[in-house]
């Protein structure tokens, strides 16, 4: 099982450098552990006391996981997972 | 007298972090929004009511508590829009005394969105952007391309596909560049935010966000300074993304801060959206902790259709705090309403208009506004945009010829006139 989970710009220094790093994990929050486990530094970005901040949505194949089951929603190969920070607009 | 000096930087409203000036919108820590930060103390001594009241009567008279480097470049001529005494309209709704600010005659865009723009775009010029950018509902679309063309920047603007056709001609009249995405606005924003990066232009509601937020407190120092500078007790206010609902409220109490007014602001707020696209009020009546987004948002009024408003939370939490609260309505009530406005006051407002009034009706036939208790309505946009919501409801005119007796004999009723 291997997927890609895009990073935001503001995000790629705890990240190594890297605009999209593979994972491995079959639902988003196993996705995303993977990605913390990589790359720790990025733990504190995207999560405060295990919840996701409020102002990150997260993408599967261009879907916001709100409308789908959250952290829960199951993720298979080769799919993308985007990190993208909650906009504006209005 | 140069009012840099007054805005000091940026802050995160989430975590309070500090940022300086610059086409940031989010805190890098948590991504929460950014709000300008003033140094009150120093404006105190800088502004007084015969001050602001001796200047041009526009949005600018209030440049010490806007976030502005030097003077304004962009938009010299917006605000100073019209506090009407509705005394028709409030007979008709049962009220003892009720305003409406008329922000459906702004210029040059007809719509509260050139308050928020002409910031934007002048910070867009102090920032040194050549091409500016939004994604729009339709009114930021007009304003952005005006005030684009004005300040000779080129302007790329994102919109829905199927906005209405009046906003995207009174578009690209200007010479901007306008882009229909087959989405919704939500789609359309995540696209310009994905742009805005890549291409690194100044978007409005993006990068500029957090000054252009701050143009919308023009319209709540008109309203209290309009008012014999005091503070209404109730003020109902349409909510797209929640940023407008906010900032006037911002405003009276930075006009309490500043020693504009003497005392605190005890005003209540109340917000107003759409039935098929209403996160915000859906928060605050159901007492969520954060607005669920609205996937699809199914409305006539498409300048609040923003299905996942970037200040919901805020908003939300602002409305319950102030002890006001929150209402939706439905687009038959909507398009009654816009009628209602137009035949007791002659105020022609688009769909948000109607949303508003027909809020205000609902909360005070609820009784959460007291009928006895001065209230403020925000009409944000123009009903000339937004014509084909109202054209099945007004009648179509009679068609005679030109001849007296064809008049005599349909104003007797005497024979039923054909219709244009
Ligand atoms: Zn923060």
């Amino acid at each position: 099982m291997a997927l890609k989970v895009q990073i935001p710009t503001p995000m790629r220094e705890q990240a190594g450098g890297s605009a999209e790093v593979v994972v491995t994990g079959a639902t988003v929050k196993a996705a995303l552990d993977d990605l913390t486990r990589q790359h720790p530094a990025l733990a504190a970005k995207l999560f405060d006391n295990g919840k996701l901040r409020p102002y990150i949505n997260v993408f599967v194949n261009d879907e916001d996981i709100r409308y789908l089951d959250d952290l829960d929603t199951p993720v298979k190969d080769g799919e993308i997972v985007a990190l993208i920070p909650a906009v504006a607009g209005g | 007298m140069p009012a840099s000096k007054f805005a000091t930087g940026l802050q995160c409203k989430v975590c309070g972090k500090l940022y300086p000036k610059s086409p940031i919108n989010f805190c890098t820590d948590d991504f929460g929004p950014l709000e300008v930060v003033y140094d009150y103390a120093a404006i105190r001594p800088h502004v007084s009511r015969a001050i602001i009241e001796s200047r041009p009567r526009n949005m600018w008279r209030y440049r010490e508590l806007l976030p502005i480097d030097g003077a304004p470049t962009v938009g010299p001529q917006v605000g100073g829009t019209p506090l009407i005494r509705a005394d028709r309209l409030a007979e008709a709704i049962g009220v003892d005394r009720l305003w409406i600010k008329n922000d459906a005659v702004n210029f040059p865009t007809l719509s509260f969105k050139d308050r928020v723009v002409s910031v934007a775009l002048s910070k867009a010029r102090e920032f040194g952007f050549k091409t500016v950018g939004c994604a729009s509902t339709g009114n930021l679309a007009n304003s952005v391309a005006a005030n684009a063309a004005q300040a000779g920047l080129e302007a790329y603007v994102f919109v829905p596909s199927d906005l209405e056709k009046a906003k995207i001609l009174g578009t690209s009249v200007f010479g901007a560049k306008v882009v229909g995405v087959t989405g919704t606005y939500d789609e359309v924003n995540r696209l310009c935010t994905q742009v805005a990066f890549k291409y690194n232009w100044g978007f409005v509601n993006i990068n500029l966000r957090p000054f252009y937020a701050e143009g919308s407190k023009s319209m709540g120092f008109e309203i209290a300074e309009d008012l014999g500078w005091r503070f209404p007790k109730h003020v109902v206010c349409p909510m797209a993304g929640g940023s407008l609902i906010g900032k006037i409220h911002k405003s009276f109490e930075e006009l309490y801060k500043v020693g504009l007014v003497a005392e605190a602001p005890q005003t209540k707020m109340y917000g107003a959206q759409a039935a098929g696209c209403n996160p915000i009020t859906d928060c605050v009546k159901a007492n969520r902790d954060r607005h669920k987004p609205v996937r699809k948002p199914n409305t006539i009024c498409k300048s609040l259709a923003i299905g996942d408003p970037a200040d919901g939370y805020f908003s939300a939490q602002l409305i319950k705090n102030s002890g006001g609260w929150a209402e939706d309505v439905t687009d038959d009530e909507i398009v009654e309403n816009m009628l209602l406005l137009a035949r007791t006051e002659g105020v022609f407002a688009e769909t948000a208009g109607g949303v508003t009034l027909a809020v205000t009706r609902k909360l005070i036939e609820q009784g959460r506004i007291p009928r006895n208790e001065e209230i403020v309505i925000c009409v944000t946009g123009n009903g000339l945009k937004t014509q084909d919501c109202v054209a099945e409801a007004v009648d179509r005119p009679a068609l005679i010829k030109p001849a007296l007796d064809a008049f005599d004999a349909i104003y007797a009723g005497t024979r039923e006139p054909a219709l244009v």
